[in-house]
């Protein structure tokens, strides 16, 4: 768990962290966006103090950071960055095996932990094991920077907008990726980012800051559905509004359980934007839907995906933005 | 003209037609009854005819078809062999032509390189130099082509057969002495660079890390980098010869190999304190960001991380340093610190230029050993890393 507790930051007379407060529950991917200059990035490097906080407490499992050894706090965290920032001078492997090395892991556990690493993020280990950095396209390398992040086994991974200098495709194959290894790992991620699809797509909950300050802390249904203020509606943006709606959600939690029908069935977990895609594809309006064993869990209809069958928790518009 | 000889190498062209007219138009050696009289000319052309003449014929004609190979790996490859051997064969001809000569002559007769042959000998080493480069050859290459020029002179060397040139007398006449200055020479060198290295490194750190103290520096170094090495060697002379005065019995003076090594050292400092920097501000800062994020201690970062990859840049000041101190040195025989430079002196002040070659050949080839070998270390420590910004010094 991570708490910030009225934390303040200035540089000089610029106060880029404005008291801000906020917990990070265990396993949680909290992430954290807002406009450049909104102080993200500096609440992000003060977990691991590379950046030292000016006023307030901040706790990693109740233990104040400020009480630990900065090294020791880092080690125990894993940390991407956009420009990935892979020694040039050392192999895959040794890239990866950097903390585990400063740890005083034995070699025969880093080296399986190095085989595991790359075929978590589907990097052939016989292939790139040896290979050096600049023999690596952009996106294999910041594959390495998040294998050499959870090299250690780290409770907390930091991020810094890791996938915003990547292809699309690239980018969301990595987004994927990095979902699966949370809901596997059930590390806590705290994770950086200027673009509300991708906040959308990969965060429990969405944290926005302006000017140093925390604009909002929500789910992703409830910033689409209640911004709290101009900034996160626009950053949340009035296109495809009813899409991104769609896609906080999955399939699971809107089919009808207890109806079937014959055809090529969606997973639970899909989005339900990827749903409604399908449907216009295959010429439906219903569509049966597997959990995660493969074993029928109901239908999804059309009409599902306007308006809860069984009336969900979340309401149905953007009553909050006006834009319905 | 459209079924004329294609063209493919013009630097080779040029090489082609300078040994052409040197061979028609310079002396190739120099006969003389003694090392203090001029001698009169040899000319290339009598010397060929006979069976020595083979080793220059033969690759001084591939020499001549050179400018129209094709660029293929084959052609250049034939070219940098004929521009080796062209250059040995010149030198087995002199050999041979020099122990023809002394037949008959008397012991202080001299037979001495002339124009010709420099003129050719050059342009077959940089027509060989040059096909290297065309080959994208590196430095591991390079060093095995000029090996094996080197070797083959040193098996003429080491087998007598240049035993009647005059430089080969000369250094008959001073074996010992030029012994002791190579070894005198190389000493002023390396006392040279342990204190460069000991306050350059670190005052190139400090420089990367506060820009106040690279801006108080670099104009120092800079300046010392442009006063002539005779007047620094004179300058330093007064103080310490003061110096000396004050301590008595501690063996500083004005002269010898201490204001030598001081101002060896004060050279030295530039290429090395900015080349460290560079390398260092070179190192791309997400990098260090990454290690310092991951929990490398300060010293780990700097150990583990700048070390390394500012070390191809540090070499290339290295190579610099050496190179420029090895030919400096020769200038400190002057007030009298030893070495080559003073069978150089020794030789001009004499007028027997063979001499000033004894002492000058040797800080030439110093000069590119060196060279050659810290090439080699560069592209060893650059192979790995790929490319970075700020590889090359300014």
């Amino acid at each position: 768990m991570i708490e910030f507790e009225r934390v303040t930051k200035r540089f000089g007379s610029w106060t880029a962290v404005d008291s801000v407060s906020f917990t990070v529950a265990e396993g949680e991917f909290r992430v954290l966006i807002g406009p450049s200059g909104s102080g993200k990035s500096t609440v992000l490097r003060m977990i691991n103090r590379l950046i030292p906080a000016d006023e307030g407490a901040i706790r990693i499992d109740g233990e104040d950071i400020a009480s630990l050894k900065p090294e020791e706090l880092r080690r125990r965290m894993g940390y991407v960055i956009q420009s990935v920032g892979l020694f040039p001078h050392w192999t895959v492997e040794r890239n990866i095996a950097t903390v585990p090395g400063l740890l005083g892991w034995p070699k025969a556990r880093i080296r399986d932990r190095v085989t595991e690493l790359l075929e978590l993020l589907n990097l052939d280990p016989r292939r790139y094991r040896g290979a050096y950095p600049h023999q690596l396209s952009g996106g294999q390398q910041q594959r390495v920077g998040v294998a050499r992040a959870l090299a250690a086994e780290p409770r907390v991974l930091l991020m810094d907008e890791p996938f915003s200098a990547l292809d699309p495709i690239t980018r969301a194959s990595l987004q994927t990726e990095l979902s699966a290894i949370h809901r596997r790992t059930g590390t806590t991620i705290v994770f950086v980012t200027h673009d509300m699809d991708e906040a959308l797509r990969l965060g429990d909950s969405i944290a926005v800051m302006d000017h140093g300050r925390l604009v909002q802390c929500a789910t992703p249904l409830e910033i689409l559905t209640h911004p709290a203020s101009p900034l996160v509606r626009d950053l949340v943006g009035r296109e495809e509004w009813g899409l991104k709606r769609l896609a906080v959600e999955t399939v699971g939690d809107r089919a009808r359980r207890q109806e079937s029908v014959t055809g090529e069935p969606l997973a639970a977990e899909t989005p339900l934007h990827r749903a409604l895609s399908e449907m216009v594809a295959r010429g439906t309006e219903r569509l049966p839907v597997v959990d995660g064993d493969g074993r029928p869990a109901g239908v999804l209809h059309l009409s599902d995906l306007v308006r809860p069958a069984s009336g969900g928790a979340a309401s149905s518009g953007p009553a909050a933005s006006g834009t319905a | 003209m459209t079924d004329r000889l294609p063209l493919h190498n013009r630097v080779a062209l040029l090489m082609a037609l300078a040994v052409a007219v040197a061979a028609l138009a310079l002396p190739f050696l120099g006969f003389a009854p003694n090392r203090l009289l001029s001698g009169r000319p040899v000319p290339l052309w009598p010397a060929l005819q006979g069976l020595d003449g083979v080793a220059v014929l033969l690759p001084g004609l591939v020499l001549l078809t050179a400018p129209f190979l094709r660029p293929t790996r084959a052609g250049l490859g034939l070219t940098i062999a004929a521009g080796g051997l062209f250059t040995t064969g010149l030198v087995w001809l002199a050999g041979a032509q020099a122990a023809s000569l002394a037949q008959g002559a008397s012991a202080a007769a001299r037979t001495s390189f002339a124009s010709g042959f420099w003129v050719m000998a050059a342009a077959g080493l940089l027509t060989a130099i040059d096909a290297a480069r065309r080959l994208g050859l590196g430095a591991v290459g390079r060093l095995a082509v000029g090996g094996a020029v080197a070797g083959l002179v040193a098996l003429q060397l080491a087998s007598g057969h240049l035993d009647a040139l005059s430089i080969l007398k000369e250094y008959a006449n001073r074996r010992e002495v030029f012994a002791d200055a190579v070894l005198r020479h190389a000493t002023l060198v390396v006392a040279a660079l342990i204190p460069t290295l000991l306050v350059g490194i670190p005052l190139g750190v400090a420089a990367h890390r506060v820009q106040a103290v690279g801006r108080a520096v670099f104009p120092v170094l800079n300046v010392v980098q442009t006063v002539p090495s005779i007047a620094l060697f004179g300058l330093l002379m007064a103080p310490l010869a003061a110096l000396g005065a004050l301590l008595p019995g501690s063996g500083i003076s004005g002269v010898g190999p201490l204001p030598a090594v001081i101002a060896l050292t004060l050279y030295s400092l530039l290429p090395i304190v900015r080349n460290t920097a560079v390398g260092l501000d070179g190192v791309p800062s997400p990098v260090r960001e990454a290690a310092r994020g991951m929990g490398l201690t300060p010293r780990q970062v700097f150990l583990r991380v700048d070390l390394p990859l500012a070390l191809p840049v540090f070499l290339s000041g290295l190579r610099i340093t050496v190179v420029q101190a090895v030919g400096l040195a020769a200038v400190a025989a002057l007030i009298g610190a030893g070495g080559l430079g003073a069978i150089m002196f020794q030789g001009l002040f004499a007028n027997a230029l063979d001499l000033v070659l004894l002492g000058a050949v040797p800080v030439i080839l110093l000069a590119v050993a060196a060279d050659a070998l810290l090439s080699i270390g560069i592209a060893a420590a650059t192979h790995r890393i790929g490319v970075l910004p700020g590889r090359s010094a300014p």
